[in-house]
């Protein structure tokens, strides 16, 4: 084996260079020549009938080429827009979504015509020249609203607005609470959030009639997926279709999911002839991105007085928005993983999934894993509050600690150490001083508290059996080609897909030491349909470094495995004698006697190879997981809320996880305060509104949609413990989204702290100033 | 991102220049400044002026001096160059406290604060703390120049006194001894709008407060201006009940509205404590003690 | 009708004819070629399309090219010494991991220039009023601010823009 010196080293990223001087590529820089501009037409109304769109005037206007409706799209593409089993297999009602609206519309957003024009401005002038006569519907606006017989529908040709209505049973939950000493209650929200990636999205496609061929640039983080569906509505074999995300400004889930622009831009560039481009603007994208969460939790603990937990009961009621996205029966995983860190006897989680007039809700960062997290640590600290018992305490008497543990549901948690991070975490808090502080702060009428959140996440999404059935055919399994050529440097292909999280580095790093090769030498290269494996699944829920990285090290190990026969022969030893260290087969006792990787890689492009041995030196892996990967750890908040304006301020922040073997520690730590900072974006800032009434978004710019600045994050303390995952080779687990499902309790379960002198027990988010001062209005005699 | 309709652009050269071309061109026309209220608008198309006259040219119209007992302000003045103002800091304080809240660094070094004032948002910061100081606007148009005290310059949300063939030229704030002066808003996180906000400034006289001026931001105050309150000080020692009963009634008196940054109970409360504070650090700044 | 527009941009005088409704970010990219300023948002809130016109930072998203006439607009792509090798600011946003997407990097490094011109040593609280008017959603802000005090201590000391860093360093 090499002497490992890759894996574990903070190596500056290699992304970086390109992107700090202004030379990334993203979607809106390429432009191709005879290129034009779409532009789409959305309605206005949350819910109408279409009666009439009138294109003639925008037809005839300046620059226009055409003007499209969901006539044209018709001629060239077929079908509906995919919806994925995931969690809940058994849907009641799956409304059928063709990219655009023909006859009714059902979200403010939705597309009811393109137009297309030479140049951006012409474009954006023509939109306002399309006349649409539509026939206002009533709005259905609030999830728990539509779930009531004789409600408004969604849609008006629906049986009503129940997309699913699924319960997980995990135990014998009423026995769990015939047992209770103690229990609570809670009802707990979940906001809309938009994922607002700094890049919002983006289309560029190119059709060439001559040889029936398709390519398209957007921003993606699964491309080979937007191959899969797009080639199957356009009737092309897939091979003729071709997909490319070059750099993509961040994606949090929002760039999962097929849009109907990725068929609309498409369909549009074959119709006209000409490569089309649509690049969204932010405004369409608060209103027409997929949002994340949407939830409403009732909740409720059975436990003994000692504080032993028995049972958790919960509801989840899952805004859908007007159509099922396609991965939004994900976040259902919210029941499952809602048992947490902790030991219960039963579980049981009943998901309503719910149609109402609104953006389609989707994966974002964490989908249904913060949820879960939040609603167990909430009900966690709601317990101990209610036993006067430390939090910490009642968290250590509950902890799992035998691993693989498994859960209510039959889920086979890989490894852990909770006390390890708990401990780490109070310790670099100095939880007694913390409390101290809050207590000499409370004498003084001051509004301190600490918060506590123990987290465990599964991802790393394979297994193949499972995730086959989940998305409907495809398993996410992950790819990985590793081609040395014949003067010793290395191309390395992946099916994942990047937005930010650095996989120029830490795969290469992987490579580094499994073929004991420069960095430098190794080129990676992702995002492109028409290079390296047949099928890859993208970059989301965690799972690049643990399925993806793992395919490259296997096919990596692949290469050395070959390149080892071919020394051995080379060197006319047995190839079980070969030592291979840094980058050398050495013949076993006789370290002079060797050849380097560079070597092999040209003789295996050479005339002398062993009989039976093909030429070229690559490999391809697919990476299937036997099991998920469960990262876990604990987050301490102190805050103080001014009693006045109702003003949240972070004091301190402490997060220890464990994410097993770390490939890149510098990697980590940024993916942790990231998502540490979106956790606290939706804790304290962040929501998605309409109105309840008119079904119209209220908050459709970045004026509206509160994005912390650098100002509202704190500095964080960060720490890790390493208990290496049992399920992959390297040991390593996902990191992408723990901060995100960590912190939100963490910051809540503080800010209900602090408040607990007035006798308020539960806080919603966001924990906005106005809705603090309500609550301590309403709590002061 | 989205883009303006199209129009015509005129530089102009000078003042008169510039009143000439908003002759021309009528009310079809809007002056452009630092363009950070006018342009977003433009881009979502709310608003779409035929013609766009640029002042930005107009450098003689950027300036922040002490002239005849007043502190005079360019229209044309930066928010940047107001926040750096040593000058102005020294007589009025809560101008720099306002201007360290408005929009961000970015956006102070090119918004204008003569922009700021015809934009007239009902939130706007600087309206607030100008109605505090019982500012006056000068105001240049084809039949010469007139004076507006600031608290007629507002005639509504949107809409002020400047006609659509006149200009805003100049802010006069009236030096006067004893002052003190302090702003503070509550916004729901840095660099947005406020919540509420409150510009104080106060003249004493010994241990009487001579005279007050409270303006209030984005709470549907009549000029952005807490007249009730002003009167309740006025001529009263500056004590704790005081201080406490004008704020009050500038809560009493505030007409906000609910909207996504609270609803109208939380933003009076918020008048009224901000009122307190703001008066508490401008009366112990005209002591001569950072309150 | 297009109007005569005469600037510098990133040293290079330039005469070009405009629409007036051409945004100054606009212009950069599609006229100039130069991509390195991102389009984020409509309405003035992120920041990534931050210049430097005459050394001050401006959202060129908020400004029409044809205001920019007879100015020197600089961008990311003129910000590292002619050269060659790196800002002080690019190194620093480069060894603190102060990037992740990369997509809101180029305004946070025009506007932090502009910062540390103005205030060489500034505090965290400074750092954070200084680039309040720029968003990232990938970093949490933390090793932005790490990034930017080390170019502070770096230009301090008199670093001049560093030779070609290394990768793997």
């Amino acid at each position: 084996m090499a002497v490992s010196q890759m894996i574990g080293a903070r190596i500056q990223r290699r992304e970086d260079p390109r992107l700090i001087t202004g030379h990334g590529r993203f979607i809106e820089d390429r432009t191709l020549p005879g290129m034009v501009h779409l532009a789409v037409v959305r309605s206005p109304h949350p819910h109408a009938r279409i009666v009439s769109i009138d294109t003639a005037a925008a037809g005839a206007a300046p620059g226009v080429l055409a003007v499209l409706t969901a006539k044209e799209f018709h001629t060239v593409l077929s079908g509906t827009m995919p919806v994925a089993p995931a969690f809940a297999p058994d849907k009641k009602y799956v409304p059928p979504r063709f990219p655009i609206a023909e006859q009714e519309v059902c979200f403010q957003g939705e597309p009811v015509a393109v137009v297309v024009a030479s140049e951006r401005a012409l474009a954006a002038d023509a939109v306002d020249l399309v006349h649409v006569e539509y026939e206002p519907l009533p709005a259905i606006v609030d999830p728990e609203a539509a779930m009531h017989p004789g409600s408004v529908k969604a849609h008006t040709d629906g049986p009503d607005n129940i997309g699913w209505d699924t319960t997980f049973a995990g135990g014998d939950i009423e026995a769990a609470f015939a047992k209770a000493e103690v229990r609570v209650k809670e009802r707990i929200l979940q906001q809309r959030l938009a994922p607002t990636s700094m890049e919002t999205r983006g289309v560029l496609a190119q059709y060439s009639p001559f040889d029936e061929r398709l390519t398209i640039w957007l921003g993606s983080q699964n491309p080979h997926f937007i191959r899969f569906f797009v080639s199957m509505s356009m009737g092309m074999p897939e091979s003729a279709v071709r997909v490319v995300a070059e750099d993509v400004g961040g994606g949090f889930g929002g760039k999962i999911s097929p849009y109907p622009e990725d068929y609309l831009v498409p369909a549009a560039a074959k119709l006209l002839g000409r490569p089309v481009r649509w690049i969204e603007t932010r405004t369409e994208s608060i209103q027409t991105t997929t949002h994340g969460r949407g939830q409403v939790f009732e909740a409720e603990v059975a436990a003994r007085r000692d504080g032993t937990l028995l049972g958790l009961r919960l509801t989840q009621v899952l805004d859908l928005g007007a159509y099922h996205g396609t991965f939004g029966a994900f976040q259902a995983c919210a029941g499952l993983m809602a048992g947490g860190v902790y030991r219960w006897e039963a579980v049981e989680a009943r998901s309503v999934g719910v149609l109402t007039n609104k953006v389609p809700t989707d994966p974002y960062r964490g989908a249904g894993r913060p949820e879960a997290t939040h609603v167990c640590e909430r009900m966690v600290d709601r317990l101990a509050q209610e036993l006067g018992m430390d939090p910490a305490e009642l968290r250590r008497r509950n902890f799992a600690r035998e691993f693989p543990f498994t859960n209510n549901f039959g889920l086979v948690y890989d490894s852990g150490n909770y006390d390890g991070t708990l401990d780490r975490a109070l310790e670099l808090a100095d939880y007694p001083a913390l409390r101290e502080r809050q207590a000499e702060a409370r004498r003084a009428g001051r509004l301190v508290g600490i918060g506590i959140s123990t987290w465990v996440e599964i991802c790393g999404f394979g297994p193949a059996a499972p995730t086959a059935g989940a998305t409907g055919g495809i398993a996410l399994v992950e790819s990985a080609q590793v081609r040395v050529l014949p003067t010793g440097s290395a191309s390395v292909f992946v099916g994942t897909q990047a937005q930010g999280q650095g996989h120029d580095t830490t795969f290469a790093q992987i490579v580094a030491d499994t073929l004991g090769m420069p960095l430098e030498t190794i080129e990676l290269r992702h995002g492109d349909t028409a290079e390296g494996t047949g099928f890859g699944c993208g970059t989301y829920g965690s799972r690049s470094l643990s399925v993806g990285g793992m395919a490259v090290q296997q096919a990596a190990v692949k290469v050395r495995e070959k390149a080892r026969q071919l020394a051995a022969h080379l060197l006319e030893a047995d190839p079980d004698d070969l030592v291979f260290e840094q980058g050398r087969f050495a013949v076993q006792g006789s370290p002079a006697t060797g050849k380097s990787i560079q070597e092999v890689a040209l003789a295996a492009y050479g005339g002398s190879l062993p009989s039976g041995m093909e030429h070229g030196l690559e490999a391809v892996s697919y990476f299937d997981p036997s099991n998920w990967v469960w990262p876990f750890g604990a987050h301490v908040c102190l805050v103080e809320v001014d009693p006045e304006t109702g003003a949240v301020r972070i004091e301190q922040y402490v997060g220890v996880d464990d994410c097993g073997t770390v490939i890149n520690p510098m990697i980590v730590e940024g993916q942790v305060q990231g998502g540490v900072a979106q956790a606290i974006a939706q804790a304290l800032y962040e929501e998605v509104v309409y109105d309840g009434e008119s079904g119209q978004l209220l908050t459709g710019t970045l004026l509206d949609y509160l994005v912390p600045t650098m100002n509202e994050i704190p500095d964080m303390t960060l720490d890790r413990t390493v208990t290496p995952s049992p399920v992959n080779p390297l040991g390593v687990k996902g990191i992408g989204e723990a901060g995100t499902i960590a912190a939100t309790p963490a910051v809540i379960n503080a800010v209900c702290d602090a408040l607990s002198p007035l006798g308020i027990h539960h806080v919603d988010m966001p924990a906005s100033p106005d809705r603090l001062w309500r609550l301590m209005q309403e709590a002061r005699p | 991102m989205r883009v303006p309709a199209a129009f015509e652009y005129e530089r102009a050269e000078s003042v008169p220049h510039a009143l000439a071309l908003l002759a021309r061109h009528g009310s079809e026309a809007r002056v452009v400044a630092g363009g950070h209220s006018l342009l977003p608008m433009m881009k979502l198309r709310l608003a779409q002026p035929a013609c766009l006259i640029d002042i930005n040219g107009l450098t003689g119209l950027s300036y922040i001096r002490e002239e005849a007992g007043q502190l005079r302000l360019g229209a044309m003045t930066r928010h940047a160059e107001l926040l750096a103002s040593a000058l102005a800091a020294r007589h009025f304080p809560l101008l720099g406290d306002a201007e360290r809240v408005i929009a961000d660094p970015i956006v102070r070094n090119r918004g204008t604060i003569g922009g700021s004032l015809c934009q007239a948002d009902p939130a706007e910061d600087l309206s607030a703390a100008f109605a505090a100081a019982k500012a006056l606007a000068v105001i240049e148009g084809g039949g010469g120049i007139r004076t507006v005290p600031i608290a007629e310059f507002h005639r509504g949300p949107y809409e002020t006194a400047v006609a659509p063939d006149e200009l805003l030229t100049e802010v006069r704030l009236p030096i006067r001894p004893g002052a003190g002066s302090a702003y503070e808003k509550v916004e729901r996180r840095v660099g947005d709008w406020a919540i509420a906000a409150v510009g104080a400034v106060v003249w004493l006289e010994g241990d009487v407060v001579q005279d007050v001026g409270i303006g209030l931001a984005a709470v549907g105050a009549p000029h952005f201006h807490a007249a009730e309150a002003e009167a309740a000080l006025r001529g009263r020692a500056p004590d704790a009940a005081a201080i406490a009963a004008a704020a009050a009634l500038a809560a009493e008196h505030a007409r906000p509205t609910a909207d996504q940054r609270g609803p109208v109970d939380y933003k009076r409360h918020l008048v009224g404590e901000l009122t307190g504070r703001a008066l508490r650090r401008a009366v112990a700044r005209a002591r001569g003690r950072e309150g | 009708m297009p109007h005569p527009l005469t600037l510098t941009v990133n040293g290079t005088g330039r005469e070009d004819a405009v629409e007036p409704r051409l945004l100054l970010v606009h212009y950069l990219r599609e006229v100039c070629g130069l991509t390195g300023t991102h389009v984020g948002c409509d309405t003035s809130q992120c920041g990534a399309c931050t210049v430097l016109v005459d050394g001050a930072p401006v959202k060129s998203c908020t400004m029409f090219a044809l205001q920019a006439e007879g100015c020197r607009i600089t961008t990311v792509e003129g910000l590292a010494p002619a050269g060659g090798g790196l800002h002080p600011l690019q190194t620093a946003f480069w060894e603190q991991h102060g990037l992740q997407c990369g997509f809101c990097t180029p305004g946070f490094l025009m506007a932090a220039t502009a910062l540390l011109a103005e205030n060489p040593d500034p505090t965290d609280e400074e750092i954070g009023r200084g680039l309040e008017g720029n968003l990232c959603r990938c970093t949490g802000y933390v090793n932005i601010r790490r990034a930017v005090r080390a170019a502070a201590a770096a230009m301090r000391a008199g670093a001049e823009p560093a030779a070609t860093a290394v990768v793997g360093g």
